[in-house]
């Protein structure tokens, strides 16, 4: 098994700490290999910034993805950017509170940053979207995202940070998928 | 016949490697007075010989760390200060000075000086200043005066020199003075004190060349120099720092002294744990 | 964290985060550097783990600096380093040549980025490979490691201080972009099972006696540091065993002759290499750092076509990993060579097959890793296969 995450936003939308969070997840706590790559430069500054995470059950030796299995987009240029590069039957999740699906795209979603939001920092809007991520995709052990979390971010951010990964989760339990 | 009375030893025979004389420098040359006035100072100082330590670069001062008979580093052209600064890092009991020229110290290592006076680590910088590059025939460099001759500037220097003393003080240096080396008993004693001087430490030593600069601009031996030395010099401690620019051709006088003698605090590595 | 500032543990760390850790893990105490993207992560790190150690972080006012802070604290008994890419790499060429010639252990780090000139300063480049062997002036040895994950680069610099240590020589860390940014995981050992070479001390009574530049049979001095009570002179000038200089053509084929046979009389322990479905292999791929990753791929994917292709992939470039080679290049009919760079590696590869079986090439200038799609390409050219 090998699976390609790519997961695309704004520079400031934490997704290369969503990307560790997961890579970590799969590669410490789930006995998976997996590796982690992101673009660097100015670009990485306030515009695109995106990060990749492979996991596999064997070693990876191309470290790059090439097409994604599963595209999280929280912000409309990284769907826009990113949506044609992805496997017929990729697992594509959307920020709807920022994110509006091409009609005819299948496409999963939830209003991430709202959520975050209601919980009082939009800031974890990208670990609301792991959590959704854990609830519509069977790879990933909840309880191994969530020792990533407490291992990785600062003391006083740990519970918000878990609030909205239950959150996302709940979310990927209780709805429908949208078609 | 007479008898002939042999000294046992000379009283820098152990500071001073003698199996390495003769010496390079050419007759009528200053280095040597200036190396005698540092080897005099590490034998009056009460730091250990042992944690006595000498860098140079490249150049006819940058000899004088193969004459000492200390540890003693001849590096490469202009990084003697950086150096210095990895050698007093990694052993802070070692007591790390600088000996080298004014083309080394100012021209290639001039980056490293103003950063080493900034950092302000606490290192004493001897620098010999000859007006020009000896070593490779008497080119100009970055203290040779405005319209002074050397190889490379045969119609006369176009460029203005370095006030070192300005320099150093703007630099950030501790301790800033500046002698001849006629001037043997303070340049002992100012080595002294910078051995004891928290913070960079800079003695800026003038020193005849007659080889190679001086032949180009009237002052044919040592002696000349010298003599012009004494006669116009004057101690500048209270003039202004822009005022300390050196032309040994003008009528005006070669200002001399203790500049700066501050006390802003040593560069020290941050520490957290227990040292290791 | 242990007493010893250790990470011991499993990590998700990037590879220049894990070669700070290396450091830490090997006893270097002091970082002398200058910030320069895509290696500004090593001194960053170690800003942070240093002074936690008891160890020195420098910044210095440029690479030329940084070298020598780092030859300096070597002289004076620390294992120094510092961490560099392209630009910095070229102003640290003279003072390498001063490691080479004062015989001061250090480890030089250059996460390699394209280039010529300031090129592509974020993205992966393989093109310093040549002036890792010879960009100082003059006739030297050294020994350059190119790690291919975190994990490795972990390895690989607790490995190159204690060769630098043990041979007194500088050693290079040859990492590209791709590999000092990705993240993987990287387990830390314990203490107690990192390796540690210490270097060969003087042990003679300090005195007029004492050699500093005598060396052994291995042909490595004893090491006196400054502040030992020795009186050594080290300088950059040809020298005698005193380590004073000597200006005859006599001494300087002695000296520069032991510098040179030093490493390569050595150079059977300085390789390494590892391989890939050679056994049966007639068709050798050659690769180094990020690029064996594809190489490996690459090579999985044309045995799924029947191709009997293998893949040697060098982890010491200098010296080149001789032994490895020359028991594989009998059964080989063919030799590719991939390298992000026009062609550096290839050239020690065709002078070391000395008969008319063909060696070709896969090469980019740089600003991406090297992907598995155009050497799977020539290992099917090569091979024939439709």
């Amino acid at each position: 098994m090998r699976a390609e995450i790519r997961i695309a936003g704004f520079g400031g939308q934490g997704t290369v700490l969503a990307g560790y969070l997961l890579g970590k997840a799969f590669s410490l706590y789930q006995g998976l290999e997996a590796v982690m790559t992101q673009s660097y430069g100015p670009e990485a500054r306030g515009g695109a910034s995106s990060s990749n995470i492979v996991v596999a059950d064997r070693e990876i030796a191309f470290p790059f993805v090439e097409r994604a299995d599963i595209l999280i987009a929280l912000s409309q240029e990284a769907y826009s950017k990113f949506k044609d590069e992805v496997q017929p039957e990729a697992l594509v999740l959307l920020d709807t509170s920022l994110v509006t699906a091409q009609s005819g795209e299948k496409t999963l979603g939830l209003p991430a940053t709202e959520i975050a939001e209601q919980l009082g920092h939009r800031i974890v809007a990208n670990v609301v979207m792991l959590g959704y991520l854990c609830g519509s995709w069977d790879w990933i052990e909840a309880e191994a995202l969530e020792k990533a979390i407490r291992t990785t971010l600062k003391a006083h951010t740990v519970e918000l940070n878990l609030k909205a990964f239950q959150q996302g989760l709940a979310y990927a339990a209780e709805k429908e998928p949208a078609t | 016949m007479r008898d002939v009375v042999f000294a046992e030893a000379h009283p820098l025979d152990r500071i001073i490697r003698s199996d390495r004389m003769p010496h390079i420098w050419c007759p009528g040359c200053g280095i040597g007075i200036a190396m005698r006035c540092y080897a005099h100072a590490i034998l009056n100082s009460e730091i250990e010989e042992q944690n006595q330590v000498v860098v140079s670069g490249i150049g006819c001062s940058g000899r004088v760390a193969g004459y000492m008979n200390i540890d003693s580093y001849h590096t490469t052209h202009g990084r003697a200060i950086p150096f210095a600064v990895g050698l007093k890092l990694s052993n802070p009991a070692l007591n790390v000075t600088v000996f080298s020229g004014d083309g080394d110290l100012a021209a290639i290592g001039g980056n490293h000086l103003i950063h080493g006076a900034r950092r302000n680590l606490d290192l004493t910088v001897i620098c010999t200043n000859n007006f020009n590059y000896g070593m490779t025939g008497g080119q100009s460099g970055p203290t040779t005066p405005y319209n002074a001759r050397t190889t490379t500037s045969p119609y006369g220097s176009p460029e203005l020199p370095f006030n070192l003393v300005d320099l150093l003080a703007a630099a950030g240096a501790n301790f800033v003075s500046r002698w001849t080396v006629l001037h043997v008993r303070q340049v002992i004693d100012d080595i002294l004190y910078a051995f004891g001087k928290p913070g960079f430490s800079f003695i800026e030593i003038l020193s005849p060349c007659p080889v190679g600069f001086g032949k180009s601009n009237n002052f044919e031996t040592g002696i000349e120099e010298m003599r012009l030395y004494r006669e116009r010099c004057e101690m500048g401690e209270h003039m202004p720092l822009s005022e300390l620019g050196i032309d040994l051709r003008a009528e005006r006088p070669i200002y001399i002294g203790r500049f700066i003698d501050r006390n802003a605090p040593p560069f020290k590595p941050v520490h957290l744990g227990p040292a290791a | 964290m242990s007493e010893t500032g250790i990470l011991t543990g499993s990590h998700f760390m990037n590879g220049d985060h894990a070669c700070a850790e290396g450091a830490i893990a090997a006893g270097c105490r002091l970082f002398g550097g200058y910030p320069i993207t895509p290696s500004t992560e090593v001194a960053e790190r170690l800003a942070r783990r240093l002074p936690q150690v008891g160890g020195v972080f420098i910044q210095m006012e440029d690479e030329m600096a940084s070298i020598a802070a780092v030859l300096g604290a070597s002289a004076a008994g620390s294992r120094a380093m510092t961490a560099t890419s392209g630009p910095g790499f070229s102003l640290m060429m003279e003072n390498l040549g001063l490691a080479i010639m004062m015989e001061l252990p250090c480890l030089i780090v250059n996460i390699q980025r394209g280039s010529p000139s300031t090129g592509l300063p974020t993205l992966p480049g393989q093109s310093d490979i040549m002036q890792a062997r010879w960009g100082s002036h003059g006739d030297y040895r050294l020994a350059a490691y190119s790690p291919w994950s975190p994990q490795e680069i972990f390895d690989l610099t607790i490995h190159g201080f204690n060769v630098a240590d043990r041979y007194r020589i500088p050693v290079l860390l040859m990492a590209d972009e791709v590999v000092g940014h990705m993240v993987e995981r990287v387990v830390i050992p314990e203490a107690a099972e990192i390796p540690f070479w210490d270097r060969k001390r003087a042990n003679g009574k300090a005195g007029e006696t004492f050699h500093p530049f005598e060396p052994g049979e291995d042909l490595v001095p004893p090491f006196a540091h400054a502040g030992e009570g020795y009186r050594v002179h080290f300088t950059g000038l040809t020298h005698d065993t005193r380590g004073y200089p000597d200006m005859s053509a006599e001494m300087h084929q002695q000296l520069v002759r032991r510098l040179v046979d030093k490493v390569e009389r050595n150079s059977a322990k300085l390789e390494m290499s590892d391989d890939y479905e050679v056994e049966d292999a007639n068709i050798l791929v050659l690769s180094y750092g990020s690029t064996a990753r594809s190489a490996r791929r690459a090579v999985r994917e044309a045995r799924e076509l029947g191709i009997k292709a293998g893949a040697l992939r060098l982890i010491s470039i200098w010296p080149f990993p001789e032994q490895a080679f020359n028991a594989l290049a009998d059964q080989m009919d063919a030799f590719i060579v991939a390298e992000v760079n026009l062609g550096q590696m290839i050239t020690e590869v065709e002078r070391r097959v000395r008969t008319s079986k063909p060696v070709s090439g896969v090469h980019h200038a740089g600003g991406a890793m090297l992907p598995p799609g155009p050497i799977l390409e020539e290992i099917k050219r090569v091979a024939g296969h439709a």
